[in-house]
């Protein structure tokens, strides 16, 4: 029998990777990657309980909005990965200490 | 028996997830990084699917494997050396985040485990005409909000990713 409890350990498992990338990777892109996990790992969350304990849709509601943001974030983050490259040659993100290059 | 078959196949989802996850985590290839992250979301979908949110599970084939992948695969390529393989992902020391990491992860394994759910059972919530009625219903502003926030991004990522003269 699978349970609410084997989707939020799974939704842990992925919330704690992602952590992980994003505290150790130097490249941004990398750093990025990290965030997207989080980003599922907050949305299995959100349909286990609506499935198991709420039973309503509006957590699939909640899930489509976060899809929507983590788009936008990644749009947007990935052109300032872009520019960054073009002024530093790197997206190393210990080195990109400079607000004005 | 069918059972049986269910909980394999949950296995089997759950553990594509956590491998590919694993991968995207502690390999030193960049380019691997982002091709397990494909596995990763697939999984996710699957997972999708064992929720009965079957709407969201084709969203995040189309959405994610379709548009921010392809982002992410557009940015490695442009951005890192990926010739030097060595080089291509590097990471900092995991003295720290190592245990700070388990750290955390332990403390939600105990939340999970410890606290009383209200289970209510399997529900039955409808499928996409519920999705639909809500997002043009309740959620009309959040909707609209958010496609006002799309174009916003949109805009924004296009103008900060032009040549700059």
């Amino acid at each position: 029998m699978i349970t609410l409890q084997h989707f939020l350990l799974l939704s842990a498992i992925l919330f704690c990777l992602g952590l992980y990338i994003v505290l150790t990777r130097k490249s941004a892109v990398a750093i990025l990657m990290g965030i997207e996990l989080i980003l599922n790992a907050a949305s299995i969350s959100f349909i286990a309980f609506g499935r198991f304990v709420v039973g309503s849709v509006d957590a699939q509601v909640f899930v489509i909005f976060i899809i929507i943001v983590a788009v936008c974030e990644a749009a947007v983050a990935l052109a300032i990965i872009l520019n960054i490259y073009q002024n530093f040659r790197t997206v190393d993100v210990d080195e990109t200490r400079e607000l004005k290059y | 028996m069918s059972e049986i078959i269910y909980n394999t196949i949950f296995y089997i989802f759950v553990a594509l997830v956590i491998g590919s996850a694993v991968i995207v985590a502690f390999s030193r290839n960049i380019v691997h990084s982002a091709f397990a992250l494909l596995v990763t979301f697939f999984g996710v979908a699957g997972i999708y699917v064992f929720l009965g949110a079957d709407f969201l599970a084709i969203a995040q084939v189309v959405i994610y494997v379709g548009g921010i992948l392809v982002l992410i695969l557009f940015a490695v390529m442009l951005t890192s050396k990926i010739t030097d393989v060595k080089l291509s992902n590097p990471q900092t020391s995991p003295y720290i985040a190592g245990p700070l990491v388990f750290l955390i992860f332990v403390g939600l394994v105990w939340l999970i485990m410890t606290t009383p759910w209200q289970v209510k059972g399997t529900l039955d919530i409808g499928g996409i005409s519920a999705i639909g009625e809500a997002l043009l219903g309740r959620y009309l502003l959040a909707f609209e909000v958010s496609a006002v926030l799309l174009l916003g991004a949109l805009l924004g990522a296009t103008y900060l990713a032009r040549k700059s003269q």
